[in-house]
C-alpha cells in the first residue's frame, strides 16, 4: 500500500523507514521520512501498532471488571490511571473517599509520576547514548516499585486503586521502604543531574533541538510536562485540585524555549517536587494500630467457625483475600450508598470477605455486587473528569445507559496530542534529531493507540 | 466572567447555532446544530470566550437505539480555566460532518480516530484516512454493530497450535 | 595437574554448553511487559549474570527473539519479518500473557498468541512476569538449548 508520503516525495530524495521495530523506538510506531541527504524534507508518522481494543472491550466490562485494563493504558503509571478511572465514576455516583483513602491515593500518584518521569528520562538518555543514566534510572525506580509492590502486591499492574476508595492499607514497614526510595531517587536525580546538565553531547542534541511554541502547543492539545516545558503553568492538579492537592505545598516547574532540554528540565525538577509531595503526605497519614486478635485464617477454615459459634466474636481472613481487611474497611473505603443505586443494591465497593464467608447478609450483598445486571449501574447520562498524569492531563469519559457496563467509555490520552506534533517537529530538521525528540515526548504506546 | 455570564453571552451571540444548554455533572454542555458546528467553534475560539485548547473529541454510537451518532468535543479555556462541552447529532445514514482541522491542529488525527472507529466522515479534512487501525480493515470496531470479536487478521493465522 | 590437562566431551554437548551461555537477545518490545524487561535487564536483576546480556537490535545478528508484550493484527506482519529475518539457530521467547496467550485481551484488535504466527520456545506467563519469573523461564530455555539435537552445518551435516 502506498503511503502518503511516497506519493508526495520528490523523485530524487531517498525515503527511509524507522519503526515499528526499531532500536530507539521504545514503543511501536512507524515514523517515514524523506531525505535529502541528513535533513528531512517530510515525515509522516504512523501509529496504532498497539491497538488494543481498550475502549471496545470497556464496553463489555462491568464498572469493576473494567479496572485491570486501566491499568495498562499507560503502563508506566498504571496507578494513574485507575485513580483517573475510580475518580470519574466516584463523580458520576456522587461517592466520598475517606481521608485515609485519599491520602494514600495521593502517595502512590506521585510515586507513579515519579516513576514515569524517571522511565521516559532514561529511555531518551539511553538513545542518546547514555547509558549510565538508564542503569541509574531503573535502580531508583526498583526502590520506588518496592514501596508500591510492599502494599499492592505488585509491582506495575496493580489495580489497587478502586472506585470508592483503595484496595488494602499501606504495609506495616511503607515508611521505612518510602524512607528508603525518596533517599535513592534524590542520590541519582543528584548524580543524573551532574552527568547530563552541562555534557556537551547532550546538549547539543538537545537544546534547540524539537522546539514548539506555546501557541503550537496548545494547538495540538498538550499538556503535561511537555507544554509546561514551552512556559506554560497548566497544571491539573493547581487548575483543578482534585483529592487533598490544594492543601499541599508543591511547584509547578516551566520551561522557556519549549525544546528537548527544557523538556528534559521540567521532568527533572518535577521529580524533585514529587518527592517533596511524598514527604509531606507521608507525615500527613497516621499510623494505623496493628491488626490484633485471632490469627488469620483461610475462608475454608471461617465457613467451619462460623457455623459452629453463633457469637458475634470476628474472624480475621487472610489479607492475601479481596476486601478482607475489614477492621480497617472504614478508613479505606467509602460506606456511601448512592441512592441512585437503588434501595435493593449494595455499596460500591467491595463487601468485606469476613462478612462474606460467616453471614447470609455478607454472602447476599457480595452477590448484589457482583452478579451480571446488579453491582454498580450509574444513572444515566455523561460525565467528564480528568487528573494530572504523567504525561498531562488523563481524562475519562464515560456514557452510562444505565446498566452495569459503560455504554462508551473514551480515554483522552495525553500521549496522543503530544505525538500528534512529532511530524511537524521533526520536519527541516536532522536524522539524528529524531531520536532525542521522540525520546523527550514520552510516548507510551498503550495509551497512544488504546 | 461567571458561569451565568458565560451562558447567556453564549446565547445573545451564538443563539443560532446553540440547540440547548443543560449541565452534566458540573459541567456546561451545549448542544449544537450540525450545521453550525465550524462556525460556533471559530466563535468560541477567539475573545470574548477563548477556548484555546481542543482538550477531545469522540463519537458515541446511539444508531439502535435513537438512530443517530453524536460527536462530543471538550474545549478547555486556559485563561477562564474551564471546560466545555459540545455535543452535535449525526443522523445515521450518512454521518458526515464539518472537519475543524484549521482551528486546532490536533483535530487532524482526532477526527482521523473518529473515521477509523466509527466511519464518521469530515468535509474539509485534508487527508481522511485510518489511523488506529489499517489498510483493508473493513467496517468500523467501535460501532455498536461491529462484533467485539470478529478480528481480520493481515496474514494466516494457525488455527491449532 | 598432569591429570587435568584435557577434558572429554561430546561435541553436541560442547556445542551446547557454548551456545546456552551466549545468547544474542533481540527484544520486541510491544507494550507493558516491556517496563518488566528494562528491570530484568538493569542492575537489580542482571539478566547478564545468565549469559544473555547483549542485546542486539538487528534480527539478523540476534539469535534470541523475545517478544515482549501485545501482538495485534496490525503489527503481526513486522513480528513475522523479524522472525524470518533471523538466521538459524534461532530460539523465541514468548514473553509476558499477551504474547502466550491473547492475555486479557479478547477481541478484535490482538493476536491471540503469538504461536500462531512463529514457532515458539518457551512461554513466560505473568502479567507482566516478574523479572524472577523472566530468569526463570530464560533458564528454562538454557537446559532445552543444552539438550536438544544440534545442528552443525559447517560439518556438512544436514
Amino acid at each position: 500500500m502506498e503511503t502518503r508520503i511516497q506519493r508526495e516525495a520528490r523523485p530524487e530524495s531517498m525515503l527511509i523507514n524507522m519503526g515499528p521495530s526499531h532500536p530507539a523506538m521504545h514503543g511501536t510506531i512507524r515514523i517515514m521520512l524523506e531525505l535529502d541527504a541528513e535533513r528531512i524534507l517530510n515525515a509522516e508518522v504512523e501509529v496504532g501498532y498497539l491497538h488494543r481494543g481498550f475502549e471496545k472491550t470497556c464496553e463489555n466490562k462491568t464498572y469493576f471488571n473494567l479496572l485491570p485494563y486501566t491499568d495498562r493504558l499507560n503502563y508506566v503509571s498504571p496507578l494513574i490511571n485507575n485513580l483517573g478511572y475510580a475518580m470519574t465514576m466516584e463523580k458520576m455516583l456522587g461517592v466520598g473517599v475517606p481521608e485515609r483513602a485519599q491520602l494514600i491515593r495521593v502517595l502512590m500518584s506521585e510515586l507513579s509520576r515519579i516513576s514515569d518521569h524517571l522511565t521516559c528520562l532514561a529511555a531518551m538518555a539511553m538513545e542518546c547514548g547514555a547509558f549510565t543514566v538508564f542503569l541509574y534510572m531503573m535502580k531508583a525506580r526498583e526502590f520506588l516499585w518496592d514501596v508500591i509492590e510492599f502494599t499492592t502486591g505488585a509491582r506495575m499492574t496493580t489495580s489497587y486503586i478502586r472506585i470508592g476508595g483503595v484496595r488494602a492499607d499501606l504495609h506495616p514497614d511503607w515508611r521505612g521502604s518510602l524512607a528508603t526510595a525518596v533517599r535513592e531517587t534524590r542520590r541519582v536525580l543528584k548524580d543524573v543531574s551532574g552527568l547530563l546538565d552541562k555534557n556537551s553531547i547532550f546538549q547539543g542534541r538537545t537544546r534547540g533541538v524539537g522546539v514548539i511554541s506555546k501557541e503550537d502547543a496548545l494547538s495540538y492539545g498538550w499538556t503535561g510536562p511537555c507544554l509546561r516545558s514551552t512556559g506554560i503553568p497548566y497544571d491539573v492538579r493547581k487548575a483543578s485540585p482534585y483529592l487533598i492537592y490544594d492543601k499541599l505545598d508543591f511547584e509547578v516547574p516551566v520551561g522557556e524555549f519549549g525544546d528537548n532540554f527544557d523538556r528534559y528540565r521540567v521532568r527533572m525538577r518535577e521529580m524533585e517536587q514529587s518527592l517533596r509531595l511524598l514527604e509531606q503526605v507521608a507525615a500527613l497519614i497516621p499510623g494505623a494500630a496493628p491488626i490484633t486478635g485471632e490469627p488469620a485464617i483461610e475462608p475454608a477454615e471461617a465457613i467451619r467457625v462460623s457455623r459452629r459459634q453463633k457469637t458475634a466474636a470476628r474472624i480475621r481472613l487472610s489479607p492475601n483475600l479481596e476486601g478482607s481487611e475489614k477492621a480497617r474497611y472504614a478508613d479505606l473505603m467509602t460506606s456511601d450508598r448512592p441512592a441512585a443505586l437503588g434501595s435493593t443494591a449494595c455499596g460500591v465497593v467491595v463487601p468485606p470477605k469476613e462478612d462474606t464467608y460467616t453471614t447470609m447478609e455478607g454472602l447476599i450483598s457480595h452477590f448484589l455486587f457482583f452478579m451480571n445486571g446488579h453491582g454498580i449501574r450509574p444513572p444515566k447520562g455523561d460525565v467528564y473528569f480528568s487528573v494530572e498524569g504523567g504525561n498531562g492531563e488523563v481524562g475519562f469519559y464515560v456514557v452510562s445507559d444505565g446498566t452495569d457496563r459503560p455504554y462508551r467509555l473514551h480515554l483522552r490520552a495525553p500521549c496522543f496530542h503530544v505525538v500528534s506534533a512529532l511530524e511537524q517537529l521533526i520536519k527541516g530538521r536532522l536524522l539524528a534529531d529524531v531520536i532525542p525528540t521522540f525520546g523527550s515526548m514520552n510516548i507510551i504506546a498503550g495509551e497512544l493507540d488504546r | 466572567m461567571g458561569r451565568e455570564t458565560l451562558i447567556d453571552e453564549i446565547r445573545t451571540k451564538l443563539g443560532d447555532a446553540v440547540e440547548s444548554v443543560s449541565e452534566s455533572y458540573g459541567d456546561d454542555v451545549l448542544a449544537v446544530r450540525p450545521g453550525f458546528l465550524r462556525s460556533l467553534m471559530v466563535a468560541l475560539r477567539a475573545a470574548p470566550f477563548d477556548y484555546a485548547v481542543l482538550l477531545d473529541l469522540t463519537c458515541v454510537d446511539f444508531t439502535a437505539g435513537e438512530g443517530r451518532f453524536e460527536l462530543v468535543y471538550h474545549l478547555y479555556s486556559l485563561s477562564r480555566n474551564v471546560r466545555l462541552r459540545l455535543k452535535t447529532s449525526l443522523p445515521a445514514a450518512d454521518p458526515v460532518a464539518d472537519s475543524i482541522t484549521g482551528l486546532w491542529k490536533n483535530a487532524d488525527w482526532l477526527e482521523r480516530e473518529v473515521f477509523d472507529m466509527f466511519g464518521v466522515r469530515f468535509t474539509g479534512h485534508p487527508d481522511l484516512r485510518r489511523l488506529l487501525t489499517y489498510e483493508g480493515f473493513e467496517g468500523h470496531p467501535l460501532r455498536k454493530s461491529y462484533p467485539w470479536r470478529l478480528a481480520q487478521p493481515r496474514i494466516p493465522m494457525k488455527d491449532k497450535v | 595437574m598432569s591429570g587435568l590437562d584435557f577434558l572429554t566431551t561430546r561435541l553436541e554437548m560442547a556445542l551446547g554448553w557454548g551456545r546456552k551461555y551466549s545468547l544474542f537477545h533481540y527484544p520486541f518490545i510491544t507494550a507493558c511487559c516491556g517496563m518488566e524487561y528494562m528491570s530484568a535487564a538493569c542492575a537489580h536483576f542482571d539478566i547478564d549474570r545468565f549469559g544473555a546480556g547483549l542485546t542486539r537490535f538487528s534480527p539478523r545478528q540476534a539469535d534470541l527473539l523475545l517478544v515482549v508484550g501485545t501482538v495485534t493484527h496490525k503489527l503481526a506482519p513486522v513480528l513475522k519479518t523479524v522472525y524470518d529475518q533471523m538466521l538459524e539457530p534461532k530460539w523465541v521467547i514468548a514473553f509476558g500473557a499477551c504474547a502466550v496467550s491473547g492475555g486479557i485481551y479478547q477481541n478484535y484488535a490482538v493476536v491471540q498468541g503469538i504461536d500462531r504466527i512463529i514457532p515458539v520456545d518457551v512461554y513466560i506467563p505473568g502479567c507482566p512476569p516478574r523479572p524472577e519469573t523472566v530468569l526463570d523461564g530464560l533458564m528454562k530455555l538454557q537446559d532445552k538449548i543444552q539438550h536438544q539435537k544440534q545442528d552443525w552445518r559447517w560439518a556438512g551435516k544436514p
